[in-house]
């Protein structure tokens, strides 16, 4: 590589490191200003002190736990049974996987709302379509996690092996395929868990607490706090996509239109 | 034709075709079930509202009509769709400069896997946190301002801002092009050393190589990528709305507020501006996916 070639590859680099800092450093230096004069993390203390941020925050936890679990039972099996009984339905399947990015979220909200808000499906208010919701969203990383786990076993050669032996199908899901797949499963799982932790617009939409929707409020009332939050919220996706990468060694996915 | 597969076919077999017809789509109808009630279902709702009348429910393009009508509506449609090319041709080209320098720069190796995993968290950090993150640094009060001001150069006495289009265009930035490295890597790694050193021994210069092998090369790619990037922003709500509170007018921001309260005053025009946003992402995801299957005949 010749020399000026290598400063520009530095320059370009060094420009995206700043980029990518600048912001996440300012945020977390103002953080630690709560008290006036010194730097302190007066601000995180105040937030774990009301039970605002502790409520929300759990919402958001016991939401992101339900989209996973709903996600795997959903996913896992019709991923399997694709790969193994139907591939012709492959390819619908994939398509309807990917659908979630041509709908931008706040027209799958609009769609919800003006759907499940007047009878016969008068859900509008239950935490159910929230979920349910939450697993569309997550879909495409939930089901292509899944299935990229499937791709690398031999469906086919456990599935008979394991009938022959006299498993049933429950036996054969949870106890030989599920285990199997088990590192892609969590791949989908920590992306659904970034995404759901920040996710605003159907929480806010569907009128639900959650952590993002608390934030948008608290940038309204305070001034270090939402700096706090936004700390811990960066900590969050980090920690998710950090965990994948250990456990997936490498492989990365990108989040598109959803959360944004 | 068909007659012709009978003449052919074996002896028939020993159980003939009642037992042929397979119950196993069943396993896939839960899937189905699902992704109609809460996906496909919730989002005819809005095509077909778009073609209904608000009282009457009969068939029209009313709707549509008074859209096109609507010279706020369509500055709506024309401010999204300036903000997603300039933040998808800025973060197109930088996310690939940085891709570019990153992998094939001559730069330490950990810097390639640093700056994937970088790039994994900032495309996936967006929407309210970004938007603070944002305020923070570059508000009349942020932190960089604060910086900036101390030697002397007050960005706000120089017509920057913030809170109108180029601030959040600076802001979209941020989950652009992470998001155009991630993508396009792959397509950089499969660009071969050969070319090159084939290009070079053959008396080309840097430029002729750029311009007449690896540019036409990666051209799909890079296109593909940047038509990605731009429904990337154009769906984007969260991080407009927590930037500048609904003050700026995104297609976005209209329906959701159109949303919150009918801010239109019209319902079917509500759905026929939710209908128009999907049908300008089926045209971006529809390019994406062609371009990026040319690509793919090339680096294999």
């Amino acid at each position: 590589m010749k020399r000026g070639g290598l400063v520009w590859s530095w320059f370009w680099m060094i420009l995206g490191i700043l980029y990518f800092f600048l912001p996440l450093l300012a945020t977390f230096l103002f953080s630690l200003r709560a008290i006036k004069g010194v730097l302190s993390f007066k601000a995180y203390q105040n937030l774990f002190v009301t039970t605002d941020f502790v409520t929300n925050f759990s919402y958001s936890l016991v939401w992101a736990i339900f989209t996973i679990v709903v996600g795997i039972l959903i996913f896992v099996p019709t991923a399997y049974w694709v790969r193994l009984r139907v591939p012709q339905f492959r390819t619908a399947v994939e398509f309807v996987t990917l659908l979630p990015f041509v709908i931008p979220g706040i027209v799958f909200v609009f769609g919800l709302v003006r759907t499940f808000s007047h009878p016969p499906f008068l859900i509008v208010n239950s935490p159910a379509l929230l979920i349910a919701a939450y697993t569309v969203l997550s879909m495409p990383y939930m089901y292509r996690s899944i299935d990229t786990g499937l791709r690398a076993i031999d469906v086919q050669t456990l599935t008979e092996a394991a009938q022959s032996l006299g498993a049933g199908w429950e036996t054969i899901l949870f106890r030989i395929i599920l285990p199997n797949i088990r590192v892609a499963i969590l791949n989908g799982a920590f992306l659904s868990f970034a995404i759901v932790m920040g996710e605003y617009i159907l929480a806010q939409y569907l009128a639900k607490p959650a952590f993002a929707p608390y934030m948008a409020y608290l940038i309204q009332q305070k001034a270090y706090e939402p700096a706090a939050l936004a700390v811990i919220s960066f900590a969050l996706t980090w920690g998710c996509l950090g965990i994948i990468q250990l456990v997936g060694r490498g492989s990365q996915q990108a989040q598109i239109a959803g959360g944004h | 034709m068909a007659t012709f597969d009978v003449v052919k076919r074996d002896a028939p077999k020993a159980r003939p075709a009642l037992s042929k017809f397979s119950w196993a789509w069943l396993g896939v109808l839960p899937f189905f079930l699902f992704a109609f009630m809460f996906l496909i279902y919730p989002s005819s709702t809005i095509a077909l509202g778009s073609f209904q009348d608000t009282k009457t429910h009969t068939f029209t393009f009313q709707n549509f009509a008074h859209l096109l009508q609507s010279p706020s509506l369509i500055a709506s449609y024309w401010i999204s769709i300036k903000i997603s090319l300039i933040t998808s041709i800025g973060g197109g080209i930088f996310g690939f400069l940085l891709a570019y320098s990153a992998i094939r720069g001559g730069l330490p190796r950990f810097m390639r896997s640093s700056l994937m995993t970088f790039c994994g968290v900032a495309s996936n950090f967006a929407g309210v946190p970004l938007a603070f993150a944002f305020i923070t640094l570059l508000s009349p009060s942020g932190v960089l301002t604060g910086w900036l001001k101390a030697m002397g150069y007050n960005p706000y006495f120089h017509g920057f801002q913030l809170y109108n289009f180029w601030g959040l265009s600076i802001v979209y930035m941020y989950f652009q092009f992470p998001l155009m490295v991630l993508v396009i890597a792959p397509a950089i790694d499969g660009l071969r050393k050969e070319w090159l050193e084939a290009a070079e021994n053959l008396g080309a210069s840097s430029f002729q190589y750029w311009r007449y092998v690896a540019f036409p090369i990666l051209l799909p790619a890079i296109l593909g990528t940047m038509i990605l990037l731009f429904g990337n922003s154009f769906g984007a709500f969260a991080t407009a709305q927590a930037l500048t509170g609904g003050a700026i007018n995104l297609v976005t921001i209209v329906i959701g507020s159109q949303l919150r309260g009918d801010v239109l005053g019209d319902a079917g025009l509500g759905y026929a501006l939710a209908s128009g946003m999907v049908v300008v992402m089926v045209i971006a995801i529809t390019g994406y996916t062609l371009l990026q299957r040319q690509t793919e005949r090339w680096l294999r």
